[in-house]
């Protein structure tokens, strides 16, 4: 029984020369895996316009319905994104949401796309419901937001080229 | 502040009261050890050495509601939980916090029906709503400083007088 206290007592001792494990968390984050899912983003193309186009299948296929969408028409004059349609009001529950990327799987212009964010506290429940405003990321440097005021005809299609290369 | 400046250096500080009480309250906050589902995983993930939260002066989880301030309900309540969910967070002495983790605990996330309480707001007053399915420790660790800020921010006696900050 001595020996296996000894035994013991050892590897604690042997411990008190190694380095501590702890991560110092508000000061030191710990990087995330390339494939974790956190708070999603709502991305644009490369010449401002936004990628999302209304179509509600993220919404179909999230399994906890955190999504709500809402198309509304696109014009020349008022541009949002190619296409028809624009997403008017898009909000995602976070707490509803269970992180599961299905949303970024239905999506067929990658517009949503789950980023490496974890840190979603708040005091009330409202705070937590997520609107496009916050969702949607800020145009490329130089390039005008949304709406934009295009040339007639020149948006026809709801997916623009670049939209149909799948990104890593 | 004021009293040092009109006797010099006397090798003393002084702050206020009330400053004092929340210091007190937010470097001891013992969360009451009540894990319902996985959650409560990534809560004893927190606790454990990687994360630490004794850091925070949070190292012991109490078995008995009678000794904790901290009330992290992680994982989803469901309706025959909630009358005891209640009947602890009465016994815990004031004052007292809850927050609410993960996403089934704060509205029913994923399980929307009728065995499952649609948030536990419903039962106890939530102080922090902590969003993730299940939320990462780092996250857990976020909610309780937000909750710390929140708890600095108040009067220790009157309750909360300045408006939380927005996230």
């Amino acid at each position: 029984m001595i020996t296996e206290i000894l035994k013991g007592m050892f590897i604690t001792f042997r411990e008190i020369f190694k380095p501590p494990v702890t991560i110092q968390y508000p000061e030191v984050k710990r990087p995330v895996r390339q494939r974790f899912r956190g708070r999603h983003e709502l991305r644009r193309y490369a010449d401002g316009l936004e990628r999302c186009i209304g179509c509600a299948l993220c919404a179909a296929a999230c399994p906890a319905d955190a999504i709500y969408v809402e198309a509304s028409e696109n014009t020349d004059e008022q541009r949002y994104s190619p296409g028809e349609r624009y997403a008017k009001t898009y909000e995602i529950n976070m707490l509803r949401c269970i992180f599961c990327g299905y949303c970024e799987d239905a999506c067929p212009t990658d517009a949503i796309v789950l980023t490496d964010a974890y840190e979603l506290s708040a005091f009330s429940r409202k705070d937590l419901i997520y609107t496009k405003d916050m969702l949607i990321v800020p145009p490329p440097a130089g390039k005008p937001g949304t709406p934009q005021k295009v040339e007639e005809g020149a948006y026809n299609r709801s997916i623009l080229p670049e939209g149909l290369v799948s990104e890593p | 502040m004021g009293l040092e400046q009109k006797l010099g250096n006397m090798g003393v500080v002084t702050a206020r009261l009330e400053d004092l009480v929340n210091w007190g309250r937010t470097n001891a906050m013992w969360p009451l050890g009540f894990g319902l589902a996985c959650c409560a995983i990534e809560m004893m993930s927190a606790q454990a050495s990687h994360y630490d939260m004794s850091r925070f002066g949070m190292e012991l989880m109490r078995a008995s509601p009678r000794q904790s301030d901290l009330m992290i309900v992680a994982g989803r309540v469901s309706r025959k939980m909630a009358p005891v969910l209640r009947r602890l967070y009465d016994q815990m002495p004031d004052p007292k916090w809850v927050l609410s983790m993960g996403d089934c605990a704060s509205c029913g996330g994923v399980y929307n029906n009728y065995a499952i309480v649609q948030g536990v707001d419903e039962i106890v007053p939530v102080d922090v709503y902590v969003a993730g399915c299940p939320p990462r420790p780092e996250a857990l660790i976020d909610g309780i400083i937000k909750l710390h800020e929140r708890v600095r921010r108040s009067h220790p006696f009157k309750g909360e007088t300045v408006a939380p900050i927005k996230v």
